[in-house]
């Protein structure tokens, strides 16, 4: 890149907003999926909408290609750099701009921090409802993203449920309002496509936000069965019951011992633990847990506890939340998948991966949304020992390809990224992508905005063939027309 | 050749070669009947299967005929009068329930399958999509879908674009492309269900959907009260928004012989209910509390025709905290010349319908429109008398027009689909 470009981009965001030396750079070089990392060309740190959208016109304009990144706690390499390009920080955009009780509304910028929103409106009794187990750390605008998830979303929908609005800056550098306010905007819901794009279709740099009035009551309950398979029969009773939990949450024997170990939350040790959230009038809730606690009983469970308190309630999700970074306790490394299957299947899929598991010769921890048939099968090796970490990967891709033969997905909340983009073309056919990319293209046509993520092989834009000028993709073979 | 008769050999051509795939019993000339807001199509084609439908739209855009996807054309008045209209594409034969996996709560749906249809068959197990559509019976998934209708059950269970979690579309080219699937929880590619939803047909046919599904709810209470004012009715709105009740539905329906009522309605265990609805007893204010279950049909009922000349029918979406203004508003604007009754849900999206002369019709439903937009609401004109100089049915959508019309171009490039119906004229 040449130094007239940096100066134009110095001048923009400030001397302070823009990094250019190689020992901050490495910063940035990878998201919280450390095993990919590409050095970017520089970073821009822009503190308003105006400057995303002038340092976005100087990339569009010099074709370079720009990587937007939140906090960095993205688990599929979503903000991961592309070689030659900049990344675009939205750290220093953190400022909740208005809240409206009235309407349940909240404005923010799109650094702003998932569990800071929550935190300004508790005081009034709302909430903001997604909460991805880094909520303590990610920002707004990589929900956006990723349209995050979390424990709740079995009940309160994802991020894309809470998005009213968005402002963004496309990828020419010009600002869209998608959604508002109100609801129904006319025209296409391209904030329902904008959610979950991972950063390809613009860059976010204003959000409204639904809050959400806390339930009266909230009960967590904590079941330990001799097996997942039990555990699982407790799950799909529950639900065909007629009940629609806050939160389903189970994990194995070893995410148990390991979230023991980290922050000892207290659990018992068995062979899968069951943490059943009820939220919601005090009187429906007492009625519904005590038909929870009596389906736990008939499917085996040796324990029952109620968190009583505040204090035990967040002690038992301490354990759930933790439990990702709980590994390091038990395996020097360990591959987090995020595979989706329809919650009967459940007692298969955990079969397989039982049989992969052994036939690797790696263990698996398994933390699950079970209430939603969302896996995190967690790979467990030693990155030392030869062979063991290309074993891991292997038996990881096969857990994903159990969970597409089961009718699923290969991720329910972490994202495509740079990650999966391979695992896409077994889950999804040629057309399907395609279609998928001619949205890329009608919001993108450049494809600046984080190109090389999410599609496996990435479609030229070319609109009338008489135009037809061949990409520097294109001769290069890396990419071909439709 | 002259124009017109070079168009009705390709129209021959096409019929034809459409015969040959969908059999000629299921190819009929159109009639005054399927006439779109006034606009005559030559033919109606009925395929059997998805991937016939396809071929059928594949060689429509080849010829260079104007298609108009059809479900079970409750709502084909929404949206602005078509440029063109050569064949209406019936979805009625692609009508199964493909499967209802119950455990997982989930329902794999053609689209021509009638909302009364699909919860016939969710019902075997207590289940529901939690979607109150209007005109049930006849109203198809693909055409819900499409014109994104939903009632007074959004504000608990959401919206369609908060239900569907997969779509199968045909696109113009012939693509059959899937998006989504399912499992409720997939964040895998773009979320093209949700572009499909409200697209009114513009982009590709809606062939098949996925949705996830909710229990039926053991029991349901409604409470109802009537105010003098709409202002009051509003407090106690946004009183039961924000205290800690779990209602299903709230609304305010009111209109020129009907003082304002709040509806509130309640699912769940019985034990849950008995204390919900005293508590919010005691938030009415008003007179006349009552608990008559058959207010939740209001939002159809302003579609109710009686022979009226004139009439006029718009959704319209304010902030929930401005909805007594707008009503305020139509109050206003309706003087003595309009008879006008409205609903208004508590998450700000209202119907209204408006009886009186065309001039004064027209002339209100744009000074209403103009006082919305300016707070950044909307309002959609879904009826308006064929006599007046139709005003556009959508309103204003700013600066996301210029990738809207970038979207339908890169699905349906020749303008195939619904053609002029959209925003901006997509």
């Amino acid at each position: 890149m040449e130094s007239r470009i940096f100066d134009e981009l110095r001048e923009i965001a400030g001397p302070r907003g823009l990094i250019t030396s190689r020992e901050e750079l490495h910063t940035y070089e990878c998201d919280g999926l450390t095993n990919f990392r590409v050095l970017p060309r520089a970073v821009l740190l822009p503190n308003s909408s105006e400057q995303v959208q002038r340092i976005v016109r100087v990339c569009h304009r010099e074709k370079i290609p720009f990587v937007a990144r939140g906090s960095g706690t993205g688990l599929s390499g979503g903000a991961l750099p592309v070689e030659n390009g900049v990344v675009i920080s939205l750290t220093r955009m953190n400022k909740i701009l208005e809240i409206d009780f009235t309407n349940a509304r909240a404005v923010v910028e799109p650094g702003v921090i998932n569990l800071d929103v929550t935190a300004r409106v508790a005081g009034q009794g709302y909430f903001y409802a997604p909460d991805p187990s880094s909520q303590s750390v990610c920002s707004i605008g990589g929900n956006v993203a990723e349209n995050s998830g979390g424990a709740h979303c079995l009940k309160y929908g994802f991020t894309t449920t809470h998005v009213l609005g968005l402002e963004v800056v496309l990828a020419d550098g010009s600002l869209a309002h998608l959604g508002g306010k109100t609801l129904d905007a006319p025209g296409y819901d391209l904030m329902g496509v904008f959610v979950g794009s991972e950063g390809t279709l613009g860059i976010a740099t204003k959000i409204i936000l639904r809050i959400v009035k806390r339930p009266e009551c909230v009960q967590t309950l904590l079941a330990a069965f001799p097996s997942t398979n039990e555990a699982g029969a407790a799950v799909s009773d529950t639900i065909a019951a007629g009940m629609l939990p806050a939160a389903i949450e189970m994990m194995d024997n070893l995410a148990i011992q390991a979230a023991e170990a980290a922050v000892h939350a207290n659990y018992p040790n068995c062979g899968a633990l069951l943490l059943v959230e009820l939220d919601g009038p005090m009187a429906e809730v007492a009625a519904l847990m005590a038909h929870v606690d009596e389906i736990c009983r008939k499917n085996g469970a040796w324990e029952i506890r109620v968190a009583q308190s505040e204090e035990e309630r967040a002690l038992v999700w301490k354990g759930r939340k933790a439990a990702f970074a709980a590994m390091g306790r038990i395996s020097p490394n360990y591959i987090v998948q995020d595979g989706v299957i329809p919650r009967t299947e459940l007692p298969n899929v955990m079969r397989e991966i039982g049989r992969l598991s052994r036939e690797a010769g790696l263990r698996v921890a398994n933390v699950f949304h079970a209430g939603d048939g969302n896996l995190h099968p967690l790979v467990l090796y030693d990155r030392r020992i030869a062979g063991q970490e290309e074993t891991a990967e292997g038996l990881s891709s096969k857990i994903l390809e159990l969970c597409i033969a089961a009718g699923g997905s290969i991720t329910g909340e972490h994202g495509v990224g740079e990650d999966k983009k391979k695992m896409m073309s077994k889950m999804y056919s040629e057309p399907d992508l395609e279609t998928m990319q001619r949205v890329r293209c009608a919001f993108d046509p450049l494809q600046l905005s984080n190109p090389s993520k999410v599609f496996p092989r990435p479609r030229l834009c070319g609109e009338k063939a008489g135009e037809y000028v061949a990409h520097p993709l294109e001769t290069a073979g890396i990419a071909e027309r439709y | 050749m002259d124009a017109s008769a070079s168009q009705a050999n390709l129209t021959s051509t096409f019929e034809s070669d459409v015969r040959e795939i969908v059999t000629a019993q299921h190819v009929r000339t159109a009639t005054a009947g399927d006439a779109v807001r006034g606009v005559q199509p030559r033919l109606v084609v009925e395929p059997g299967t998805e991937q016939d439908l396809a071929k059928v739209l594949k060689l429509a855009n080849d010829a260079g005929l104007a298609v108009i996807p059809r479900g079970g054309g409750t709502k084909l008045e929404w949206g602005n009068r078509p440029r063109r209209a050569d064949v209406i594409l019936s979805m009625a034969r692609l009508d199964r329930v493909i499967e209802h996996a119950w455990a997982d709560l989930t329902v794999n749906v053609e689209a021509g399958c009638s909302i009364g249809k699909l919860q016939e068959a969710l019902a075997k197990h207590r289940q529901r999509l939690a979607l109150d559509a209007l005109w049930p019976e006849r109203a198809t998934v693909g055409g819900v879908l499409s014109a994104n209708d939903s009632g007074a059950l959004r504000l608990r269970f959401g919206s369609l674009r908060d239900l569907v979690i997969g779509v199968t579309l045909a696109l113009p080219d012939g693509t059959v492309a899937s998006s989504g699937g399912r499992v409720v929880k997939n964040v895998a590619g773009y979320d093209l269900p949700k572009l499909a939803t409200g697209a009114l047909g513009t982009l590709g046919v809606i062939t098949r959907a996925f949705f996830r599904l909710h229990p039926l709810p053991r029991e349901r209470r409604t409470v109802s009260c009537k105010f003098a004012e709409v202002a009051e009715a509003q407090r106690v709105m946004l009183a039961i928004q924000d205290s800690r009740l779990a209602h299903s539905g709230l609304q305010i329906c009111c209109g020129t012989e009907m003082p304002p009522r709040v509806d509130v309605l309640f699912e769940g265990t019985e034990a849950g209910l008995a204390a919900q609805v005293e508590q919010v007893k005691g938030m009415m204010s008003g007179e006349t509390i009552s608990e008559d279950g058959d207010v939740w049909n209001a939002r159809q009922e302003i579609f109710s025709t009686r022979g009226e000349a004139d009439l006029a029918i718009a959704k319209f979406a304010t902030l929930p905290a401005q909805l007594a203004e707008s009503i305020e508003a139509i109050v206003r604007l309706a003087g003595a010349n309009v008879r006008w009754s409205a609903t208004a849900q508590a998450t700000g999206i209202g119907w209204m319908r408006m009886e009186g002369a065309e001039a004064a019709l027209g002339e209100m439903m744009k000074a209403i429109r103009a006082g919305l937009e300016s707070n950044g609401g909307s309002l959609v004109i879904v009826r308006q008398p064929v006599g007046i100089a139709g005003i556009e049915s959508w309103g204003s959508v700013a600066d996301a027009l210029a990738v809207m019309k970038a979207v339908k171009r890169q699905f349906d490039p020749r303008g195939t689909l619904n053609a002029g119906r959209f925003v901006g004229g997509i």
